[in-house]
């Protein structure tokens, strides 16, 4: 397993969020956690990732115990979050989005970045708060993969996108995947990531309920009820 | 004489080494919206080490310039010690406290520097010594030191050199990406904490350098010195926009010339004899004489003034962004 996650819990004050969730990710796979809002995913994730230090369980990627390492360790060694929101910095360039990607690395080259989001090789000097939705999430994207992940962790690619956009962002997630990066992918778009996704999990209030072959979980009568709106 | 001319070239000169100091203010709160009040006190330390050390090397009869870059040489690692000891000691325990919190801290950061200084040098002032050679050059009128020309030469080249650093470098990319976004930028890989303990580094270098100059500007350093310089170089920073850095750098200009110039013309203005209705009543006119209101020696009074006006006027300074953008 490339990522295990063991009873992982997250509490904010007296809210637990995270209630004791458990996930495996093999390398190559693209898995997908879906979930109603407030369910917990954009916590767990962050919780991988090291950003909230409140939280109890087991953490182990590619073999090794990062449940406590810092935040800035795990880029280095493949595991990149795009988080939700996109988190592109408003006031520095494309060119300069990109440059911080690669900057655990001593810096890396962009062009292969520029080939896949030729829309961001236009803009390169355009102050990235100026960037369409669309494009500030190729951004985020393209910034990511300048880490060179092994691991991404998707939040919400799709949010606030145009039907055509998300379209296109879901085949991008897609396309790097079949270049070998495992992927967790977090969506409301159940249907899309499903479609997309090998496996997937569903979050509910905190933990995982339903967990399975994304095909079996896409006929699934209660995921169809609650998340396909069926 | 050119008074006018004069009062800009002196203008520029202490404003250049505003701009220096101000920089200190402005990269730290850039990052982490703290006022490091506790900055004046590390130009001050940066000024006392290299008086001491360069008084203690006059006896070798090494060359003054030599002497001179030792005892610098000497307060800008110490400085730039007490500037990383002061953010990992005191503000980065604080990092995620209520924003009094660190403000505050920086109060008592800057007091517990005075007393140590105080400690170490006494209320002693140390004068700089008789060593440079100093020439005087006329310039349309005005006279300009060998002095303040090394002044202005040092700190438009760290203005510039930190421009680069800031704008062209990845650390300096890496430090404007933690001041927009903490988290995302320790998601890209970027040590935060490594960031901004670089930006307190940075800033004492900077400090420490602006107090040598300063000092040697004005012939003396005292351990209290780092207060009212601190307050003219935040108030530089608040003019130009706090955390913005060109705007430190045009504001440190813009409060030097304004505080020369007010220098240079408060007396000729304030001189009631001038006016008519009012000398015949002030005996102190008769037979030419002059009766000043407020003397040269209110110098210190245009940079709080400018502080005031900017902060009822214009918060966000000359080249400040609105707060919402920052949120
Ligand atoms: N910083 C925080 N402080 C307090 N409570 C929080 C915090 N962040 C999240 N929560 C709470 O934790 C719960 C889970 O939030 P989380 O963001 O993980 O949900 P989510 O599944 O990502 O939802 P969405 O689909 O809307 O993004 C919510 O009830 C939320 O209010
Ligand atoms: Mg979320």
């Amino acid at each position: 397993m490339l990522l295990e996650v063991r009873h992982l819990e997250v509490h904010y004050g007296g809210i637990r969020a995270v209630a004791g969730v458990d996930l495996a990710i093999a390398e190559g796979e693209l898995v997908c956690l879906i979930g109603a809002n407030g369910a917990g995913k954009t916590s767990t994730l962050k919780a991988i990732c090291g950003l909230i230090s409140s939280r109890t369980g087991l953490i182990r990627y590619a073999g090794e115990d990062v449940s406590y390492a810092p935040v800035h360790v795990l880029p280095r060694k493949g595991l990149v979050m795009v988080p939700e929101g996109r988190g592109i910095f408003p006031q520095l360039t494309v060119e300069e989005n990109l440059a911080m990607g690669a900057y655990a690395h001593g810096g890396g080259d962009p062009s292969a970045q520029y080939d896949r989001f030729p829309r961001l090789a236009e803009r390169r000097k355009q102050v990235a708060g100026t960037l369409s939705g669309g494009e500030q999430q190729m951004l985020a994207l393209a910034r990511a993969l300048m880490t060179r992940p092994k691991l991404l962790l998707l939040d919400e690619p799709s949010m606030g996108l145009a039907p055509m956009m998300v379209t296109k962002i879901f085949e991008l997630v897609h396309d790097i995947a079949k270049q070998g990066v495992t992927i967790l992918l977090v969506e409301q778009n159940a249907r899309a990531a499903l479609e997309l996704a090998s496996r997937g999990y569903v979050m509910e209030s905190g933990s995982i309920s339903l967990e399975g072959e994304a095909r079996a979980l896409l006929d699934n009568p209660k995921v169809r009820e609650a998340y396909l709106g069926e | 004489m050119d008074t006018f001319l004069q009062q800009i070239i002196n203008g520029l000169t202490a404003g250049s080494v505003y701009a220096v100091v101000a920089l200190g203010y402005t990269m730290v709160y850039g990052i982490i919206q703290l006022i490091n009040f506790a900055h004046g006190e590390v130009v001050m330390i940066g000024a006392m080490v290299a008086f001491t050390v360069i008084n203690a090397l006059v006896p070798y009869g090494l060359p003054p310039l030599a002497i001179v870059l030792i005892g610098a040489g000497c307060a800008v690692p110490i400085c730039m010690l007490v500037g990383y000891g002061m953010e990992k000691l005191a503000y980065r325990p604080l990092r995620h406290a209520p924003r009094l919190a660190p403000l505050i801290t920086a109060i008592g950061v800057s007091i517990i520097l005075q007393h140590v200084a105080l400690l170490i040098w006494s209320r002693n002032v140390l004068a700089f010594p008789q060593i440079i050679p100093s020439r005087t050059y006329m310039v349309g009128g005005a006279a300009i030191t060998t002095i303040q020309i090394a002044i202005l030469a040092i700190c438009f080249g760290l203005m510039a050199a930190l421009a680069i650093l800031i704008y062209r470098t990845p650390l300096g990319t890496a430090m404007r990406a933690t001041a927009q976004n903490q988290q995302v930028a320790g998601l890209m890989g970027i040590d935060i904490n490594r960031v901004i303990a670089a930006t307190f580094v940075i800033g004492a270098g900077l400090g420490a350098v602006a107090g040598v100059l300063y000092g040697t500007y004005y012939g003396l350093a005292q351990y209290t010195m780092g207060s009212i310089l601190g307050l003219k170089a935040f108030s530089a920073a608040v003019l130009g926009g706090i955390g913005n850095i060109p705007g430190a750098m045009l504001g440190g200009v813009l409060l030097g010339i304004v505080e020369a110039l007010g220098a240079g013309y408060i007396g000729d203005f304030t001189d009631l004899c001038q006016y008519g209705w009012l000398a015949g009543s002030i005996s102190a006119c008769d037979g030419g004489g002059h009766f000043v209101l407020f003397g040269s020696n209110y110098q210190d009074v245009f940079a709080f003034l400018v502080l005031i006006l900017v902060l009822v006027f214009r918060p966000s300074g000359l080249l400040g962004e609105r707060v919402g953008d920052r949120a």
